[in-house]
């Protein structure tokens, strides 16, 4: 029991922050408890620190809107914070997207469908084309585009202030990652993915890798949603250093030679003297 | 070539290049413009009523981050996000006057939560600069004279006892019931230049379906146009000031004018 909540730590810890985040919005808009008002687009923290959606503002800004001093305070706070500690530990830790991919995920491993279709025929660069076309629309049309069809925010509105026809495209979503490409939406399609993507590029939090350690069981690329990061495994001791890491920490625990661990990455992106 | 079979070049890299360049930008258009389609369909909704203070729909459209803030502070729950499957622009807020109607609270909760602006809370003040709710524009009450039953001669007056600014925004308007000979219509009149659109007459209305309903701004009002003048409105006669009247003085003679107005007639007869 001990060595299997041990096994599974970070997941444990990553669904109780994206069920945490979404419980202060619920008793926010239930109960007028605010210490987090509104929703991931853009919210109010302790009804005195605005944050912002900094991918939504980049839309907004796309369109044409007028941006108030708040929202842009705002979504520099994100893009700080996400700079900082990693920019895909939204993806991971507060998306609730995130769960619905994990799921189809674990089924395609449970099942077996990931030793049917070997190889994935999608780029993962497509994410970076939408996040051109979003405001290439947005430009054109004066709308926020993704806004309008983004199934992250739908889903986190949706459980804050009721889904509708939401669950259709949260459907869609879980049948693509389920049956026609693995971890089809966040690591292909989603810009928000992407947008983070570039944010955490250089940020300070680091999975890091002991190729002394690995005996290249290769459990950690099988269970990591982004795996082309993971190119170092069982060749170099660096840490993963692309901006398209989640932070997930999967890898750390599915791994049994602690080969792979949190570290924070310092000046000269160092081999030898890390601080662990 | 050992074994005689050809073997197929592969494609240089320069093709390659060009290939798959093409194959992104042919992708990236398929997609742009269903995705374009969608999202012009979704924003083109014209009858979405708005929380007070929102900006212009075009405006607010680019504004509105979607927040939910507004639907947060709203203390009668008056507001709802656009969910999907209700055909209005996705997750921005709306409300239906039918079902729960704007109660133009004084001190305006949900505008000043508003981060991006699309709330506009300098559109709510009046000259004083004090908050005022009979500023908003939310929309604009239409009566629907076939079926309102004051219209047909009964008694009713609901839509005017709802409105919060009775006797400006909706006056009674009495003339004589030439059916029955001794009944007064008391017919209800709207008055575009005090209606907010919050929709409490709606909500108020006896009708099985309600006779008074809030619809946007401009879907509700006409336009005259520039050119007819109201002699008995002294503002407006300021626009004949500056204006070059000389086509007013020019004599035409009264041939030439008959004439332009049969003209185009020939083949009718």
């Amino acid at each position: 029991m001990k060595t299997l909540i041990y096994k599974h730590r970070y997941l444990i810890l990553r669904r109780f922050t994206q069920v945490l985040v979404m419980a202060l919005y619920i008793i926010a808009n239930v109960y007028g408890i605010n210490i987090l008002m509104g929703n991931l687009s853009s919210s109010m923290f302790l009804g005195l620190i605005p944050l912002s959606d900094p991918y939504a503002v980049l839309q907004m800004f796309s369109a044409g809107a007028i941006l108030t001093f708040d929202i842009i305070i705002g979504a520099l706070i994100i893009m700080t914070f996400y700079a900082i500690v990693g920019g895909r530990v939204f993806c991971s830790w507060v998306c609730p997207v995130n769960m619905i991919t994990d799921l189809a995920n674990y089924l395609r491993r449970t099942f077996g469908f990931n030793q049917i279709q070997k190889k994935q025929p999608a780029s993962r660069n497509i994410r970076y084309w939408v996040i051109g076309l979003s405001l290439i629309i947005s430009f054109v049309l004066g709308i926020t585009a993704f806004e309008f069809i983004s199934p992250i925010s739908m889903m986190h509105r949706g459980i804050i202030f009721g889904l509708g026809l939401g669950w259709a495209a949260m459907l869609v979503i879980f049948l693509f990652d389920l049956f026609v490409l693995k971890n089809g939406w966040c690591g292909h399609i989603c810009p928000l993915g992407g947008f983070y993507s570039l944010v955490g590029r250089f940020s300070l939090i680091r999975v890091k890798h002991d190729a002394d350690k690995c005996t290249a069981c290769m459990e950690c690329k099988e269970v990591c949603p982004e795996m082309q990061v993971l190119h170092m495994v069982t060749k170099e001791s660096i840490p993963v250093l692309s901006g398209e890491c989640t932070n997930c920490a999967r890898c750390i625990e599915v791994c049994d030679d602690d080969a792979l661990i949190f570290s924070i990455r310092n000046k000269n992106n160092g081999e030898k003297n890390e601080i662990n | 070539m050992k074994s005689g079979v050809t073997k197929k070049e592969p494609i240089s890299s320069r093709r390659r290049f060009f290939l798959d360049m093409a194959r992104a930008v042919g992708l990236a258009t398929l997609g742009g413009l269903t995705w374009s389609a969608y999202v012009d369909e979704v924003s083109a909704s014209k009858l979405t009523l708005r929380p007070p203070g929102a900006l212009k729909e075009e405006d607010f459209l680019a504004t509105c981050i979607k927040c939910g803030m507004c639907v947060e502070a709203c203390p009668f729950d008056t507001l709802m996000l656009a969910k999907p499957g209700e055909n209005k622009p996705l997750g921005t807020p709306y409300f239906i006057p039918r079902e729960i109607p704007c109660y133009m609270c004084p001190d305006i909760p949900c505008v000043p939560v508003c981060p991006t602006g699309a709330l506009d809370i300098k559109s709510l003040k009046s000259e004083k600069k004090e908050l005022d709710i009979n500023e908003a524009d939310m929309g604009l009450a239409v009566v629907d004279a076939e079926n309102c039953i004051a219209f047909w001669g009964i008694q009713c007056d609901a839509c005017y006892r709802a409105c919060p600014i009775l006797g400006e925004a909706i006056t009674i308007e009495y003339s004589k019931n030439e059916r029955t000979g001794k009944h007064a219509f008391m017919k209800p009149i709207v008055h575009a230049n005090a209606c907010t659109g919050c929709g409490l007459c709606e909500r108020a209305c006896v009708t099985e379906k309600a006779a008074i309903f809030v619809l946007p701004r401009e879907v509700a009002l006409g336009k005259a146009g520039d050119y007819y003048i109201k002699g008995w409105d002294k503002n407006d006669e300021k626009r004949l000031e500056n204006t070059n009247s000389e086509h007013l003085k020019q004599k035409k003679d009264s041939k030439s004018v008959l004439d332009s107005l049969n003209s185009g007639m020939e083949g009718l007869y």
